[in-house]
């Protein structure tokens, strides 16, 4: 978070969730969400274990479809149009709203191809064009350095936290306007996880960013709004120091302070 | 009789350059590094190596074999006969020994088979393995199973009244007996063992992958295609180096529909001969210590060092996949 920042009214919600429930199968893992997340901003969502915080990010850019025997009711609205509508083109969504998971999960190919991946899926056929694209994205992901000089070496021989920060460059490569990030750092050494954090900080301007985390302190430190989850509800949603320093739920406050989860 | 035992012993040793590869050297070694504490423990070790030492034994063996039979020739016709673009092992004129003829034969059928397979395998291996629905899997599972354990004399049969009419109509030939009907049989006995191998490769892709691609907006063909099908890369490639070894090593059903014709050819729709069938339909006639019969195990050299260097290409095409 950042200290002194102004949460001046940031204009249209990028994203909406308008009364969200969401069962896989018979048991329902979401009930009756809604929250207004604001454009160019990093939202924290936190919550013990189970209570659908990545159900709820999986929503956004539909990855539950991939899933059998789900089904949402509500309206997920993004730019105030409703996702789920009969018809909506999931390839153009997910080009709109990238995805970095919690395991890094780059492809066994080399470091260029992974980046360069999306920009061909969705028709990029010009080299040059991808060779520049290729390296825009590296250096946004603070990875272009390191990487420079091996783009044809295998992506699995970087460290945990080289291959998350690929993969954060594999997701900027399609040019999204949000990005959901599911616990990106909770595999990572404290100074990789410190890495992750100041490019979340750096991407902050030019992206709504939907992070995950367990970490109450990386969820202080990096997001300007909070969502705290609780069995499936949205308990409290609010810029992250309010929520921190004088939560309105008792929830809230028990979770912040340790007493559960 | 002690004549057509041989010819029977000889229809396996197309399948030995592979187990060559698996027991190759550097398990020997490891097998001479057992060790143990007590007196059981040793006689047990003892007993493996022994077992183990066997069938690299027997592979030799083959080897010094066939080179003994084989290498009188060099007194007779001489070594260079064997370059002779003819294969007219009995004649009342002159008899030829080229291996040019069967050669071509073989690799024709075998090309011709792994065309066939290689698309075919793949396609309905992805297809089991990712977009059959639960119950087709279920259901298709076990009949491909079953298909990989057709003997090949059956599958010849089938080649034989069904396949063979079949191009010789399509084609409009005097007979159905082609290379294209080799190859097509060929493909039929490699197509179950593609499959089932690659199938379980492309499952054993991790989730992960997929959700990646997925996410960032490729559709479920395009993530099999440019992430699934690569990832599996290897094992796809170990399963088609397998049923290539069942092609080239076949016998029976190549004897059966390939017409048998010793003549060197590019044309799927002629007959041709493979080294197989050839040693599989001289071995048993052939007088004992002749050149013919000197001239067969050279056949089976041939074949032999054939499979031994498609294994050899095989494990570094896959060791190379693997280090990327
Ligand atoms: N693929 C699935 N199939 C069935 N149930 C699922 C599936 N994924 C999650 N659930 C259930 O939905 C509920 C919410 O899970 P979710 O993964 O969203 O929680 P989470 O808040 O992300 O937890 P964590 O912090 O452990 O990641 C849990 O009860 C979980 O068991
Ligand atoms: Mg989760």
């Amino acid at each position: 978070m950042v200290e002194g920042q102004q949460y001046e009214d940031p204009g249209r919600p990028k994203v909406e969730a308008e009364s969200v429930d969401f069962w896989y199968g018979p048991t329902q893992a979401l009930f009756d969400v809604s929250m207004s997340v604001p454009a160019r901003r990093v939202t924290a969502l936190i919550g013990p274990s189970g209570c659908g915080k990545s159900t709820f990010l999986r929503t956004l850019n539909r990855m539950n479809d991939v899933i059998e025997g789900t089904r949402l009711a509500g309206r997920i609205l993004i730019d105030g149009e409703d996702v789920y509508r009969a018809g909506t083109n999931v390839v153009a969504l997910r080009k709109r709203v990238g995805m970095v998971f919690q395991k890094s999960n780059p492809f066994p190919k080399t470091i260029f191809e992974n980046v360069a991946y999306g920009p061909r899926i969705h028709g990029t056929r010009n080299r040059a064009e991808l060779i520049e694209i290729v390296e825009q994205s590296l250096i946004r992901a603070a990875l272009w350095e390191e990487v420079k000089d091996r783009l044809d070496a295998s992506a699995m021989g970087l460290s945990g936290g080289q291959q998350q920060r690929l993969c954060i460059a594999r997701a900027l490569a399609v040019d999204p306007e949000i990005i959901l990030m599911d616990e990106p750092a909770s595999a990572l050494d404290p100074r990789s996880t410190a890495r992750i954090e100041d490019l979340i900080d750096q991407l902050r301007v030019d992206y709504t960013i939907i992070i995950v985390t367990h970490n109450m302190q990386q969820a202080a430190r990096v997001s300007d709004f909070t969502a705290f989850f609780f069995e499936g509800r949205l308990i409290e949603f609010g810029p992250t120091k309010q929520l921190f320093t004088t939560p309105t739920v008792k929830q809230t406050e028990d979770y912040i302070t340790g007493r559960f989860g | 009789m002690a004549r057509s035992g041989s010819a029977g012993s000889f229809g396996p040793t197309g399948r030995l350059p592979g187990e060559i590869g698996r027991a190759g050297f550097p398990s020997l070694w490891k097998m001479f590094a057992i060790g143990g504490s007590t007196w059981k423990d040793k006689a047990a070790a003892v007993l493996l190596r022994a077992v183990a030492s066997t069938s690299i034994l027997i592979v030799l063996l083959i080897f010094l074999f066939l080179g003994k039979e084989a290498a009188p020739l060099a007194a007779g016709p001489g070594i260079k006969s064997l370059l002779a673009e003819r294969w007219v092992p009995v004649s009342f004129q002159q008899v030829r020994f080229g291996l040019l003829p069967l050669v071509t034969g073989s690799l024709l059928v075998t090309l011709l088979a792994t065309l066939f397979t290689i698309p075919f395998g793949i396609c309905a291996a992805v297809y089991v393995a990712e977009l059959a629905k639960p119950w087709e899997r279920e259901l298709l599972k076990p009949f491909i199973e079953i298909l990989a354990g057709i003997p090949s004399v059956v599958i010849g049969f089938f080649g034989l009244v069904v396949l063979a009419p079949l191009v010789k109509d399509l084609f409009g030939l005097s007979s159905g007996l082609t290379a294209l009907t080799g190859a097509l049989l060929l493909a039929l006995m490699a197509i179950p063992t593609v499959i089932s191998i690659s199938e379980d490769a492309i499952r054993s892709v991790p989730e992960s992958y997929k959700s990646a691609s997925l996410a960032l907006g490729a559709s479920r063909l395009q993530t099999l295609w440019k992430v699934t099908v690569p990832a599996a890369l290897s094992g796809i490639i170990a399963a088609i180096m397998l049923g290539m070894g069942r092609v080239i090593g076949e016998t029976m059903a190549v004897l059966m529909v390939t017409g048998n014709a010793a003549v060197v050819t590019a044309s799927p729709l002629a007959s041709v001969r493979t080294m197989t069938a050839t040693i599989a339909a001289e071995m048993g006639e052939v007088p004992f210590g002749s050149d013919h019969y000197r001239a067969l195990f050279w056949v089976g050299i041939v074949l032999l060092v054939a499979t031994f260097g498609l294994n050899m290409v095989a494990q570094r095409v896959l060791k190379k996949h693997q280090e990327r």
